[in-house]
């Protein structure tokens, strides 16, 4: 009797024994099921504490920073706030946050091109969560790889300064595919480029149709409460 | 370059698999890349020799079949190939779309001895 497969001497051969003894295992496993998995806990950690969390992309400069510190400094007094700030290198975006009065906590992701929901899960057991009804994760800035990457954010909201060029969504779709909002930032510098908003939102919308869009400004403070009557909105979806 | 971190999650998930088959030595593992998933293909190849050293994987091949992306217009009901997230329907040119196919990002299978 064949040693390999118990096959007898009149069985007919239809494999080969001088082949090594190679099996092929099925296995079908998605490669993000890890990061989904270690999000759907935060998720439902968040989903406890009533807390609405965003995650903030955009490519690096688009202004993320300071419409949080201004969105920050409007609106403390009326939420409580904690900020993830994800950043290759340095603690500048925690520390301008935190002179905000605002906890902040920096997680620098070293070679890392994004945020992931490992890094925010122990992100946030920096926070007193019972305090904090909105928590803001400002991802690494990059238009790519943070969308494959779910954090357990209940929305993404896509930041684009005019001073990118308006074919932003149509470059990057799936960034603007995975997002909720688009702020469309530094909307003041408007006269001084050749930027059409009109086809901006447009490409947005071809991406992306249920994409909601706001126009703002930090410097001059057009569109900001557009933006917090968002913010209180959401906010009000998650604790009816 | 986030590539890295996924070739890391092939090879924790490989490493797993052949652990619990008892197997000695991991000869190839197949992954489905789809064409919208947001990953190169040859960024994979290149990560996988850097992160499978040292483990059940070293000398492994690493096969990559690629997925071409299909979509259905939600106007007409045609199904087609995508070329590019936003292309329009061939048909009627709605670009109410859905994607059917083309977001794969998976370990289908490996060899074993």
């Amino acid at each position: 009797m064949c040693i390999d497969c118990g096959c007898g001497p009149t069985d007919q051969h239809h494999h080969d024994h001088d082949r090594p003894k190679s099996k092929t295992i099925n296995i079908e496993e998605d490669l993000l099921a890890k990061n989904n998995r270690l999000a759907n806990r935060n998720r439902a950690l968040f989903q406890q504490q009533g807390l609405l969390v965003l995650n903030l992309v955009s490519s690096p400069g688009s202004g993320k920073t300071t419409i949080l510190e201004t969105t920050l400094k409007d609106l403390q007094n009326e939420f409580g706030f904690a900020v993830l700030e994800g950043d290759q290198q340095t603690s500048n975006d925690a520390d301008r946050i935190a002179a905000t009065g605002v906890p902040a906590h920096q997680i620098n992701t070293g070679a890392g091109c994004h945020l992931d929901a490992h890094m925010v899960g122990h992100g946030v057991e920096h926070f007193d969560l019972q305090q904090t009804d909105i928590l803001m994760i400002e991802n690494v800035g990059n238009l790519v790889c943070p969308a494959a990457f779910d954090l357990g954010e209940d929305a993404k909201v896509a930041v684009l300064s005019i001073t990118e060029g308006e074919d932003k969504p149509l470059k990057y779709p799936q960034m603007f595919r995975a997002s909720r909002l688009m702020l469309i930032n530094k909307l003041d510098l408007l006269p001084y480029l050749r930027f059409d908003l009109e086809k901006c939102r447009d490409y947005a919308r071809r991406v992306n149709p249920e994409i909601e869009i706001i126009e703002l400004s930090c410097y001059n403070g057009e569109g900001l409460d557009q933006w917090y009557d968002w913010l209180r909105k959401q906010l009000g979806k998650k604790k009816p | 370059m986030h590539e890295l971190g996924i070739t890391q999650s092939i090879v924790e998930i490989a490493e797993r698999t052949a652990k619990e088959q008892q197997a000695m030595k991991i000869l190839s593992v197949t992954i489905e890349v789809g064409s919208l998933a947001g990953v190169v293909p040859e960024a994979l190849e290149f990560c996988f020799e850097a992160c499978s050293k040292g483990t059940l994987l070293e000398g492994a091949q690493l096969l990559i079949e690629r997925v071409p992306a299909r979509g259905r217009c939600l106007d007409c009901g045609r199904e087609f190939p995508l070329e590019e997230l936003l292309a329009c329907c061939p048909d009627c040119n709605s670009a109410a779309g859905e994607i059917l196919a083309g977001e794969e990002l998976r370990v289908k299978e490996m060899e074993i001895d």
